[in-house]
């Protein structure tokens, strides 16, 4: 099953040259091909006058960071979240976190509209932490309990309850396209400032995610089990939300909604590593990180000169997979 | 419990009532006001030549369009909710909406019409196409919910999930089109009887007319099904040739609804529910109450879409899902 259970040390060095790899074609394909000694040049022989050299170092590098990063960071989430709740259609696009990270923007372009990168991030982790406590809310008063379809459904609910509220607001004060592009979800256009913050904020948090791993993997197994095994199961679940709610609120406030990483990644990363939350967060972060470095190379390809807005990638690639969940994990609920 | 269980028929004239009290409501109501006497008067055919051009040719088309378009909606909710024994199977959240979406805008994009300047034969080809697109859809969300029998939650999984992949397609759709006819799609799919003119509601209105009846004419066989399909087939039903017969049926209208009005979401679950509270669950009656109440909450939509943020203008989708979501949630809750 788990084939690469064995070696994870090993696997985990090739996947990170995969990774650079997929950065280095992200870097050189675009609108303009760049060759590898160019960019080389631009890194170590930097000309200012050399126009190619610019777009590499303000445009295309920071993309390539940036997505790396966020689809890192939103298939961590998504891992985290399937561990917590124990519900195989955990991921933060579902459960509302994004669309309500997204509506915090919308709100934000209104009525804050000189915001910081800073700012915008804190926004967005309010928008994701209001998202994620309606879907729940519902969850936990409805009849029966929280059943993963239930969730999702009250998420798709929620997403489309935050979407239309959201498109009021950009149609009334007339920001349509500005928020439009944060729901299409792209990683064009990304700042130096912005990959910072991502790494600034985001590097703790993914190593508080990995020193929680150990309690992750034992509540995975259940409450029982866990409080059985004298785990504080409420402290680890609220470090997992906040996780959770901080890794998704920045990527969509830098990327805006990519919809479906943090569900396809945790299963193809589990089916391939086995269960141990230590390893399948770092090499979810891993395969996150290809999956929209490439997709985001895909959205350049193909219709250029346009952009195919990463998000809608990421749905074509993500949306088959959920149906199939959608019709393994039905069967079992009824 | 059931207050007009015994009287549908006061309900229904209650209905009427309130219909064309919003009617002329909206009518008075937009950018440009207009006072009661002016209306009457430009109905009567007396008023200035600017007043029955906005009445006539914007409002009017408008409103009319905006009942064709809820009525359409409510009855195709509810025979998916009946066929599916569902209470929370509805077109715009399964992406039914989303796959006649998919096909107008493919149609608009291949022969590179504009979505405004579509007139003429294509008016009367957009139900049809938008029929096309939600039939497959409805298909593909049967066969992939297909697994020894199609359990309701399945069902509308399956349909979420096809609803994000056709959305992605039609942002990839949209995408290539120009900039202008982009927004234009963009509004149009969050549901908007925006650039309503009578040439919609001509293309529109034979659809209701043919299938609604229909629809109401087999009520008998709705009832049935609704209970399960073991009871039906003991009373000696074709229960799968009747399904698929009011599914193409409730299609047809899912697609000349959207085709007109755009992806209006929720107003297919509100109206049955409410319709089902008011006067039991006996398709008879609760059709044609269902068909007048989604005609009314689309009509008080449209008005509050075109009011509420004058002088800019609300997709009636959004007002509609403001306030279809909620009611959603609250099925949801109660569901086991």
């Amino acid at each position: 099953m788990a084939m690469l259970s064995k070696r994870k040390p090993f696997w985990a060095t090739m996947s990170f040259f995969a990774l650079v790899t997929a950065m280095a074609a992200s870097i050189c394909l675009g609108a303009a091909d760049i060759s590898l000694s160019t960019v080389k040049d631009s890194l170590f022989a930097f000309n200012t006058a050399d126009t190619n050299h610019q777009i590499i170092r303000e445009v295309r590098i920071p993309r390539a960071i940036a997505g790396a990063l966020i689809g890192a960071y939103l298939a961590m989430a998504g891992t985290i979240m399937q561990g917590m709740t124990r519900n195989p259609l955990g991921d933060p696009s579902i459960m509302g976190i994004t669309s309500g990270a997204a509506f915090g923007i919308a709100i934000a372009f209104v009525w804050l509209q000189e915001a910081t990168s800073l700012q915008l991030m804190m926004v967005s982790f309010i928008g994701a932490a209001f998202g994620a406590s309606l879907v729940f809310g519902v969850g936990a008063l409805s009849i029966g309990g929280l059943t993963p379809v239930k969730l999702a459904l009250a998420g798709a609910t929620i997403s489309s309850l935050l979407i239309s509220l959201s498109t009021a607001i950009s149609i009334h004060f007339n920001v349509a396209k500005q928020i439009d592009f944060w729901f299409a979800g792209s990683v064009n256009g990304v700042q130096w400032m912005e990959v910072v913050l991502l790494l600034l904020i985001g590097g703790p948090v993914f190593i508080l995610g990995l020193l929680i791993s150990k309690s992750l993997t034992v509540l995975s197994l259940g409450e029982e089990v866990s409080k059985g095994l004298g785990q504080r199961t409420k402290f680890v679940k609220i470090v997992c939300v906040f996780i959770i709610l901080v890794l998704s609120g920045i990527s969509v406030s830098v990327a805006g909604v990519l919809a479906f990483i943090g569900l396809i990644v945790p299963h193809i990363t589990r089916s391939l590593i086995g269960i141990d939350y230590r390893w399948l967060i770092l090499f979810s972060g891993l395969f996150g990180a290809i999956l929209v470095v490439l997709a985001d190379i895909a959205a350049r390809m193909i219709q250029p000169p346009f952009e195919t807005p990463l998000g809608a990638i990421t749905t074509l690639i993500g949306g088959p997979f959920f149906l199939y969940l959608a019709r393994r994990e039905g069967g079992k609920i009824l | 419990m059931i207050l007009f269980k015994k009287s549908p028929w006061i309900l229904a004239g209650l209905l009427v009532i309130l219909i064309l009290a919003v009617f002329v409501a909206s009518l008075n109501t937009g950018v440009i006001r207009l006072s009661p006497m002016n209306t009457f008067n430009a109905l009567l055919g007396k008023g200035s030549s600017e007043n029955e051009l906005i009445l006539f040719d914007f409002r009017m088309p408008r409103m009319v369009l905006s009942m064709c378009v809820g009525a359409g909606l409510a009855i195709a909710g509810a025979i998916f909710q009946s066929i599916t024994r569902n209470d929370l199977a509805e077109p715009g959240l399964i992406g039914i909406n989303a796959g006649a979406g998919v096909a107008v805008v493919l149609f608009i994009f291949l022969t590179g019409g504009v979505l405004e300047e579509v007139s003429g034969l294509s008016v009367f080809m957009l139900p049809l196409l938008a029929f096309l697109g939600a039939i497959l859809t409805a298909g593909l969300i049967y066969l992939f919910a297909w697994k020894n029998g199609v359990t309701p939650l399945r069902l509308i999984l399956v349909g979420v999930a096809m609803q994000a992949i056709l959305s992605a397609v039609l942002i990839v759709l949209q995408l290539s089109m120009e900039d202008r006819d982009f927004n234009k799609a963009l509004v149009w799919l969050m549901g908007s009887i925006y650039s309503a003119n009578w040439g919609y509601v001509w293309s529109v209105l034979p659809w209701l007319l043919i299938l609604i009846p229909f629809a109401i004419y087999k009520s008998r066989y709705l009832n049935i099904l609704h209970v399960g399909d073991a009871a039906a087939m003991g009373l000696g039903i074709n229960v799968e040739r009747e399904r698929k017969k009011l599914l193409i049926v409730a299609a047809a209208l899912t697609g000349a609804s959207v085709s007109a009005g755009g992806g209006i979401a929720f107003a297919g679950l509100v109206a049955p529910h409410v319709a089902r509270r008011l006067v039991g669950p006996k398709h008879e009656r609760f059709l044609p109450i269902s068909a007048l109440i989604g005609a009314l909450l689309l009509l008080f939509a449209d008005m509050i879409a075109r009011t509420i943020l004058m002088p800019s203008e609300l997709p009636v989708g959004i007002v509609v899902s403001c306030i279809g979501a909620p009611y959603f949630l609250y099925l949801l809750m109660k569901s086991k």
